[in-house]
């Protein structure tokens, strides 16, 4: 087993915060895992991205090279066409179709889904509008989680202890909340494969 | 004793293993890369319990002295840094090969190549050199673990700090790292055996220098011996490689662990000469993968580059010169040389051009320091040619749109003393502005200097109650700024205090204009805490 993830956004969207629960999922597994993340002046609003890398081997480079991503994970449109060169032929695209916009001259969504269109493998929807569904739209990032998770191999409950573990100190209703998202975000995929 | 799985970062990883061989004291300055070595300290609970220090120092030079002193006192202790917070501390670095170490000693830089959040790519590994100081240079999270413990017991064997070079992709990787389940004691307080070692004067650093070059050798011969320098044998003997630190897993990710040449993984130093020369003596060609500056590559090619073999590497243009190193640099590296290996296909990035625009890092909404850019740009308008010196925080951002307030941005402390040179050529206005941590780390000296000549100069304290940039850590003038001014000499008439926030942008740009006019030196501290830790703090409540 080998999942090659590209994690892609705006700095503060928490991608890092869906890295770290399959860390802690892929540690249960008993898996193999790199994960490369962005500290520092890029954080300040700017573009984010993590590699991260799953394996029941072990794991050379910290770095994924370009063509071999099995997945890019975008908690934003634009910045998940970012990394397009890195996706393998046939690795997915799953994003969040909601834009951050705080440049200038940010692309229509026109221009963005007609790009979104070359990628043979796409899984795009309106997170923030689920996870408002289920309480907060800032729980958007534990929908992306939910809609990846059938795309890797790693166990649903070990993702869902993940969930529990990070958020345990801010309480059961946040827990719960982020919990349900993730659910959300599941079934959104797991109804898109039924349908494909 | 057994072993647990932990995820951690590189950094994570280098704290872990330091807590676990029994460090006494971690000192550090805030910066990215290396930030994260403390913080880990600062939150674990053996380190509670241990009461192991962990504050945050003013600067690296305070923080490596500090260090100086625990060894001194026979326990083990380590100082991290960002690369350029080396050149800060570059003064005890070297000097402290002089004295030696008597507890561990490990001084961490984390270098940045590629500058993701740094001035330059200077590579920490020239200063260990010259200083005659072993370097260790971790390639993974694993080895980042080990090296803490073997590290320390290198420079309790040796008498010497040592240093340990991270990169920021190692920093800042997570990956499974098995951690003792149980850690070391900590040493006893014992001091150095060699008293007069330690006291700096000509004469006994003579005989010192005498000692250190013999026993430069040793640390030598250790490398060649060490753990973590491999030499591993290659059907194809066309091409040798030496790879060092981080490179060693691209190569390895390039060739799918079957490399078919002969390797030298270099991961202590002084470079292990003998299994250089040895892969020299039976390869047609070298090729050299380090990452950061050519370090390994001039030293094995020589200044004159009068070797007869031939060599590839950054001075010839077959490795990438600037920036990190990636597989996929590493494999057009080895495309460059060998176009029948190695040949599967460099996915070629399928351009979606138009619609990728940059997303550069911006100040936050709500932060205090758009609030002194906005007033000083105000007032500044009236100005023929005023001059910004800034310095090294979020607020070097204030050079990008929509400020475009800043004229200067070189090392820490340096706004206000370029501010004091421009006035000294005749410049006005001449205004410095600098942050709350950056001015105690390095401003304040600076300062003096123009409090001494009263230099016309406005200098601004952003004062956010934070090391801000990387991530909220406490900063050491917070509350005593204006004591520091006035305890300085700074005339209390012009020492003055202001809220930045945008309902006091009239009187902060009254006040700016009143100061800029004033004939002499004033410092304004302009104040606000930082909209990201006060939202933590506002969370805790």
């Amino acid at each position: 087993m080998k999942s090659d993830i590209i994690l892609a956004g705006v700095g503060g969207q928490g991608i890092l915060s869906i890295a770290t629960v399959i860390g802690v999922a892929a540690l249960e597994d008993n898996l193999y895992l790199k994960q490369a993340e962005v500290h520092g002046m890029s954080q300040r609003g700017g573009d984010v991205q993590s590699n991260l890398r799953l394996s029941s081997e072990p794991i050379a480079s910290d770095l994924i090279p370009l063509g071999q991503a099995d997945l890019i994970v975008s908690m934003e449109p634009m910045e998940g066409l970012r990394y397009l060169p890195y996706l393998k032929k046939e690795g997915w695209l799953v994003t969040n179709t909601v834009p951050f916009v705080n440049i200038k001259n940010y692309p229509s969504s026109e221009a963005l889904a007609e790009e979104m269109k070359k990628v043979d493998n796409l899984i795009a929807f309106d997170m923030d509008a689920v996870a408002k569904e289920v309480g907060s739209p800032r729980s958007s990032n534990m929908v992306l989680l939910g809609a990846i998770s059938p795309l890797i191999s790693i166990e649903e409950p070990h993702l869902i202890n993940g969930i529990r573990k990070i958020f345990s100190s801010k309480g059961d209703a946040i827990t719960e909340m982020n919990i349900a998202a993730f659910a959300k975000g599941r079934d959104y995929t797991v109804e898109f494969l039924k349908n494909r | 004793m057994g072993k647990i799985k932990r995820l951690l970062l590189g950094d994570e990883a280098f704290a872990q293993g330091a807590l676990d061989a029994g460090l006494s004291g971690a000192y550090a300055y805030p910066g990215t890369p290396s930030t994260e070595i403390l913080e880990y300290i600062q939150q674990s609970p053996l380190a509670q319990d241990r009461k192991i220090h962990s504050h945050w120092s003013s600067n690296e030079k305070t923080a490596m002295e500090e260090a100086m002193g625990m060894s001194f006192c026979g326990k083990r202790a380590i100082v991290s840094m960002k690369h350029v917070g080396l050149n800060v501390a570059a003064d005890p670095f070297v000097n402290s090969a002089m004295t030696g170490a008597n507890g561990g000693l490990i001084v961490v830089a984390a270098d940045d190549p590629s500058m993701h959040s740094s001035q330059n790519e200077q590579d920490s590994r020239f200063y260990a050199d010259f200083a005659m100081i072993p370097i260790l240079e971790p390639s993974d999270q694993q080895e980042a673990y080990d090296m803490a413990e073997y590290g320390f017991n290198l420079s309790e064997k040796f008498k010497i700090p040592v240093l340990l070079r991270l990169v920021t992709r190692l920093s800042h990787s997570r990956s499974v790292v098995e951690v003792e389940d149980a850690p070391k004691p900590e040493n006893t307080l014992h001091y150095p055996e060699i008293r007069e070692q330690w006291v700096l004067m000509p004469a006994m650093s003579r005989k010192r220098n005498v000692r250190l070059i013999e026993d430069y050798k040793k640390f030598q011969r250790d490398s060649e011996s060490s753990p973590f320098n491999l030499y591993s044998e290659g059907k194809d003997k066309s091409l040798g490689i030496i790879v060092s630190g981080i490179a060693w897993n691209y190569l390895n990710e390039v060739f799918q662990g079957k490399i078919p040449y002969p390797v030298v993984k270099v991961s202590q130093y002084p470079l292990p000469v003998n299994m250089v020369k040895h892969l020299i003596d039976s390869c047609e060609a070298i090729l050299i993968l380090e990452e950061g500056q050519p370090f390994i590559e001039k030293k094995v090619r020589g200044e004159l580059d009068n070797n007869l073999k031939r060599i590839y590497g950054k001075l010839t243009g077959e490795v990438v010169r600037t920036g990190e190193l990636t597989p996929d640099e590493v494999k057009k590296s080895l495309r460059a040389i060998k176009t029948e290996q190695c040949d599967d296909e460099i996915n070629k990035p399928e351009g979606n051009s138009e619609v990728l625009l940059p997303r550069p890092p911006a100040l936050c909404q709500g932060c205090g320091h758009r609030d002194v850019y906005n007033a000083l740009n105000e007032v500044l308008k009236e100005y023929d040619s005023p001059k910004v010196f800034g310095d090294i925080g979020c607020y070097t951002l204030g050079y990008l749109s929509p400020f475009n307030a800043i004229d200067t941005c070189v090392d820490m402390g340096a706004s206000i003393t370029m501010a004091k040179g421009a006035a000294d050529a005749g410049q006005h206005p001449s205004v410095a502005i600098i942050g709350d941590s950056t001015f105690t780390h390095s401003g304040m000296t600076g300062l003096l200097d123009a409090i001494n000549e009263n230099s016309p100069i406005t200098v601004i304290i952003s004062d956010n109650l934070t090391t801000g940039m990387t991530g909220g850590q406490d900063s050491q003038g917070t509350g005593k700024l204006e004591e520091i001014c006035l305890g300085l000499g700074a005339a209390p008439e012009h020492v003055r205090t202001i809220d930045s926030h945008p309902k006091n942008i009239a009187d902060m740009e009254q006040l700016f204009k009143e100061e800029i006019d004033y004939p002499g030196l004033s410092v304004i501290i302009s104040r606000r805490e930082c909209i990201q830790t006060a939202r933590r703090h506002s969370s805790k409540k």
